[in-house]
């Protein structure tokens, strides 16, 4: 069975809520719906306080080259367009929606009837996806159309569809895959007529047999698409490893991308999210977030309209525990802590998980004894204690020389760490200084030409 | 007998030996430098704290020998009296600068922010400012995890275990700015040092709305724009919901403070100014308070 | 708000890996070869064992109380470990004050002048051994003969010394004994089966991982063979000749527990690989042509040495970095 070549470790995977079928959950009194929940520059408010909206109307709108447009939620009036805490209780600017009924904007198909005939050309399926403002749903946010607009001279040889979900807990793709595989088959055909490839493959770990037979059942009507079995590891899901797992290609180091090697990798969400968008018109208003937790009455997966607060998911998995807790948003290895429960679901939320009892706080830390265990958890080939003991030192320029940047946080070496010693903390803050660092060098170098 | 003999004797060769190849490699090797540069490093204090700019004071000290022009110069921790024998010893024109102590622009304590969460990372400020806003609602203030501390090579700052905030100690504070650099949040700032640690400032960088500030703190600058109103010197400005005292500008008239609904604004070295009952006043007070404050040193 | 989150960087959770449990794991690895010793060698054994442990985390707990004033790290057993491995580099009839001055010089000298664990450049245990060694080669060198065993050709030399000083050909070992244990030898070294059973669990237990042991005793083999051809030797000498140097000695305990102790081995595969290699050739190149018997301790010391250098320059294969 394929898996990536070397690190990574065996989390507990705690899919608690792995047999519970998808709910939508009730609409929220009001809503606040960030204008940055993806990467790069924030959308523009195109509503102010007082406006009518309709679910589905576009509220901010994309400016400069990476960014997305936002949509609204819900229908209703626009109350405010201000600064709101977000879940690390930063203030963001955000649209606050206060509901009245759902009332849909015009043209957008609302039927669950599978549209399998796609023969739309790839720049108005791309402009479809744009307009629909897909990003990235597996967690980073990445504006959908410009990771699948092709830059000249390269070329696409893998559609990789990443239905890994190696994160523990989480199993909102899951139950995407089992649920809509079908659409999920005809969303993968529509990007691979947008990327001009003939073969498509979807990662899936091993503990998902039943989503692995499904799809490999149904997948044998459509031509050029494989279901890959893969090996339970963690981070098969980081699309360098699903990649190398999937091709044996190794995408090189920053500024690298997966596209260099021929690779174009598209989480199972947001594969479904291009689904809606260029069958049905829909856009992306709405998302799949798991509720989990072990202290949780009921760890449920829900049907969420963005801009919902964290605390209504809670409240309908059974509410918060007593005593300390963590909450999550995302999985327990990769996601962020949330210290506002009244912040908003965004599009590149995939989970809230709650760690709670003697999981909410971290162990004590002692003195590193050089166990080699993170070197060899790593899977980017790189020396973690080494980085963190230079992070701690401020030492950039060393730090960039031992490859820091290549670093993709998936937090192997400090699970693994038996001192407990909180090394990606350290890591993390090296590679911010180290890219400011090489930032400032490129504007220096350009200055000087 | 003859044991020790030779034993001695070989001995002696091979140390002469080596001597005359340690003199001949040094003179070989031997780098040609400015004496003058081993005496300013002399004369500087010796710290390496790296507040001149240079790594150490070794880098500084090259630079006031090679340098014509050493105005752009300058050694916090020496301060001028440290600068001016150097520019004496070199001939040069002393290099000038007011001094500063380092001060603290967060009033937010224990007792007046309350948490709203408990963080538990890396005890450093730069790896909780990455991750989120901090323990309390004001996503400004101090995180008080002590990253000033470490960086100051002099012991001038601790934090409070009562108010969960670093202090100066302006008696050590050589003002070299590292606790400034070391601060991801930006609170720390280096203003002109009066006689008697006398100081006026702003204790809050927040620049949330006031109704914002108010809920998470109660030491918080609200931009009021009271403090902005009173100033006879125009030394206090508002940006951006945030009230800032020019430390050049300012006179420690200590109307503002008075004014302040908060406390925001702290006094430190003086009394507070009894509170004027007739704002007809003003004028006339604001008169005298200049004419007291031009010459603070000689009061008291 | 609620005022019972907890907030930090990810990642949230942590893998059952603690440093006690590694060491703990050390410990029942060494467990049988032990009981066997005390079985063998009867009271004695016991007493420098506990003398040993005793010594060692004493000492620890008396300098990081008095003079480091830093953290107490007694809990994590690893001078109990290092105190074990001590005593299984020692004969049994040891006097008892021998071996107080060897866990001093172990925990007192090589591990907390440096800072303690984590710190140490060389192994605390083997430092104690040599130390012993050189300031009490009689003491050290005199190894009591198992009780209850018939009197062999070598008694009271262990086998290494034996074949060493051409008392005997390699060939005339039994091994059966060298497995077994019916040898004599320091606490450690009497019983290759059990230490090889200790070694196996620990790599179930991924506590090492199969560079070092593997690297090690692969070269000595080798290396041995080579020896061997180039001496003419055929049949079942020479294929005795390097198995008898795998068994006899401190090779097994050095290759999996000493060599594989974390501090003072390289971090990467590959140096670990090398850092095995190193040991080997130095074990062998002492044991054929230096004037000790027995090279195991020297040549995993001279390593630690090198284990900085090595870090530096074998860097694991980057990810994506052709």
């Amino acid at each position: 069975m394929k898996t990536f070549p070397r690190g990574g470790v065996h989390p507990s995977d705690n899919k608690l809520s792995r047999a519970r079928a998808i709910e939508e959950l009730p609409l929220p009194e009001s809503v606040n719906i960030p204008l940055s929940q993806h990467i790069g520059a924030p959308a523009v408010a195109r509503v102010a306080k007082g406006d009518r909206v309709k679910t589905g109307q576009l509220i901010a709108e994309a400016v400069g080259f990476m960014s997305a447009d936002i949509h609204a939620s819900v229908s209703g009036v626009v109350t405010a367009v201000d600064l709101q805490p977000n879940a690390q209780g930063l203030r963001q600017p955000m649209i606050t929606i206060r509901r009245e009924g759902d009332e849909w904007a015009e043209g957008i198909d609302r039927t669950t009837e599978l549209v399998r005939e796609c023969t739309l050309p790839p720049s108005e399926i791309l402009a479809r996806i744009k307009r629909a403002g897909i990003v990235g749903m597996g967690g980073a946010a990445f504006p959908t159309h410009i990771k699948l607009s092709v830059p000249a001279g390269k070329r696409v040889e893998w559609l990789i569809i990443n239905g890994v979900e190696c994160e523990p807990y989480l199993t909102s793709d899951h139950r995407s895959m089992l649920e809509r595989s079908e659409e999920l088959l005809v969303g993968i055909t529509i990007l691979m007529r947008a990327l001009g490839v003939e073969r498509a493959a979807v990662g899936i770990e091993n503990n998902k047999p039943d989503a692995i037979a499904r799809l490999r059942e149904q997948a044998s009507a459509y031509p050029g698409i494989r279901i890959v079995p893969l090996r339970v590891r963690y981070p098969q899901g980081g699309e360098k490893q699903l990649i190398a797992a999937v091709t044996g290609r190794e995408v090189p180091p920053p500024p690298g991308l997966p596209i260099d090697v021929g690779a174009v990798v598209c989480n199972v969400s947001t594969t479904l999210a291009v689904y809606d968008a260029v069958q049905k018109n829909r856009p992306l208003v709405e998302r799949v977030v798991t509720v989990t937790g072990r202290q949780l009455r009921e760890p449920k997966n829900l049907l969420v309209r963005f801009g919902t607060p964290m605390s209504a998911l809670l409240e309908a998995a059974g509410g918060l525990p007593e005593g300390e807790v963590r909450v999550l948003n995302g999985g327990p290895m990769m996601g962020r802590a949330v210290c506002n429960l009244a912040a908003p679901v965004v599009k590149g939320c995939s989970g809230i998980t709650v760690l709670g009892g003697t999981e909410a706080r971290r162990g004590a830390e002692s003195v590193c004894i050089k166990c080699a265990k993170c070197v060899s958890a790593c899977p980017m080939g790189l020396e973690p204690y080494l980085l963190a003991k230079l992070a701690r030192r401020q030492m950039w320029e060393r730090l960039e020389g031992e490859w820091a940047t290549n670093c993709i946080e998936c937090g192997c070496c400090q699970f693994t760490c038996p001192a407990g010693i909180p090394l990606l903390d350290y890591i993390r803050l090296g590679k911010q200084r180290v890219g400011a660092l090489m930032r400032a060098r490129a504007a220096a170098n350009t200055t000087k030409k | 007998m003859m044991v020790l003999l030779y034993t001695v004797l070989t001995l002696c060769v091979l140390g002469v030996l080596s001597a005359l190849v340690l003199y001949l490699v040094a003179r070989q090797f031997r780098v040609e430098e400015d004496p003058r540069i081993d005496e300013v490093e002399k004369m500087l204090p010796g710290a390496n704290c790296g507040g001149c700019g240079f790594a150490g004071c070794r880098g500084l000290a090259d630079a006031l020998v090679g340098r014509d022009d050493i105005s752009a110069l300058y050694c916090p921790v020496g301060g001028a009296e440290v600068m001016k024998s150097v520019a004496d010893y070199l001939g040069k024109a002393a290099p000038e600068k007011e001094p500063q102590t380092a001060f603290v622009r967060c009033g937010g304590s224990c007792a007046k922010r309350p948490r709203t969460n408990r963080y538990d990372g890396a005890a450093s400020c730069a790896v909780a400012a990455s991750l989120y806003g901090g323990e309390t609602g004001c996503a400004y203030g101090c995180l008080g995890y002590g990253d000033c501390v470490a960086a100051c090579n002099f012991g001038a700052i601790a934090v409070d275990p009562e108010t969960g905030l670093p202090r100066v100690d302006a008696a050590k504070c050589t003002a070299c700015g590292a606790c400034v650099k070391a601060c991801p949040k930006n609170i720390i700032e280096l203003r002109k040092r009066w006689p008697k640690e006398r100081a006026v400032y702003v204790s809050c960088v927040s620049k949330d709305k006031g109704a914002v500030v108010m809920k998470a703190c109660k030491a918080g600058c609200i931009g009021c724009g009271k403090c902005e109103k009173v100033c006879p010197f125009g030394a206090i400005t508002i940006q951006s919901n945030l009230a800032f005292i020019d430390s050049h500008k300012c006179k420690l008239c200590r109307k503002c403070v008075n004014e302040c609904p908060t406390g925001a604004i702290c006094l430190v070295g003086m009394e507070p100014l009894l509170r004027e009952p007739k704002p007809a006043a003003a004028a006339e007070g604001a008169g005298r308070s200049e004419a007291a404050a031009t010459k603070p040193a000689g009061r008291e | 708000m609620a005022n019972n989150l907890i907030v930090a960087p990810a990642p949230h959770v942590h893998g059952p890996e603690s440093t006690r449990r590694i060491m703990r794991d050390v410990l029942l690895a060494l467990l049988p070869a032990w009981v066997f010793s005390v079985v063998l060698f009867g009271v004695p054994a016991l007493a420098v064992t506990c003398l040993a442990v005793g010594g060692c985390v004493t000492f620890e707990f008396l300098i990081q109380k008095y003079l480091l004033r830093g953290p107490r790290t007694v809990g994590d057993l690893s001078a109990v470990v290092t105190g074990v491995l001590l005593a299984f580099n020692l004969p049994a009839t040891l006097p008892w004050w021998i071996v107080l001055v060897g866990s001093f010089v172990a925990v007192g000298v090589a591990k907390m002048t440096f800072g303690g664990l984590g710190c140490n450049p060389f192994n605390p245990a083997l430092v104690g051994r040599v130390f012993l060694l050189f300031a009490y080669p009689v003491q050290m060198t005199l190894f009591p003969r198992p009780e209850g065993q018939m009197v062999d050709a070598f008694s009271g030399a262990t086998p290494l010394a034996a074949v060493k000083a051409h008392a005997v050909s390699h060939t005339a070992v039994n091994y059966q004994d060298l497995l077994f244990g019916s040898i004599p030898g320091s606490l450690g070294e009497i019983s290759a089966l059990l230490l090889l059973v200790g070694g196996a669990y620990l790599l179930w237990r991924r506590v090492i991982t199969w560079h070092i042991p593997v690297a090690v005793l692969g070269t000595m083999a080798l290396f041995v063979l080579c020896v061997g051809l180039c001496e003419g030797m055929r049949g079942e000498e020479l294929w005795s000749f390097p198995l008898f140097h795998l068994l006899a000695g401190g090779a097994i305990l050095g290759a999996f527990y000493m060599a594989t102790d974390y501090v003072t081995s390289p971090m990467t595969c590959w140096g670990m690989i090398l850092y095995g290699v190193g040991i080997g050739a130095v074990t062998v190149l002492i044991r054929l042509w230096g004037a000790y018997p027995e090279g195991m301790s020297f040549a995993i010391l001279l390593m630690n040495a090198v284990t900085p250098l090595i870090n530096k320059y074998v860097k694991p294969r980057r990810f994506g970095v052709k």
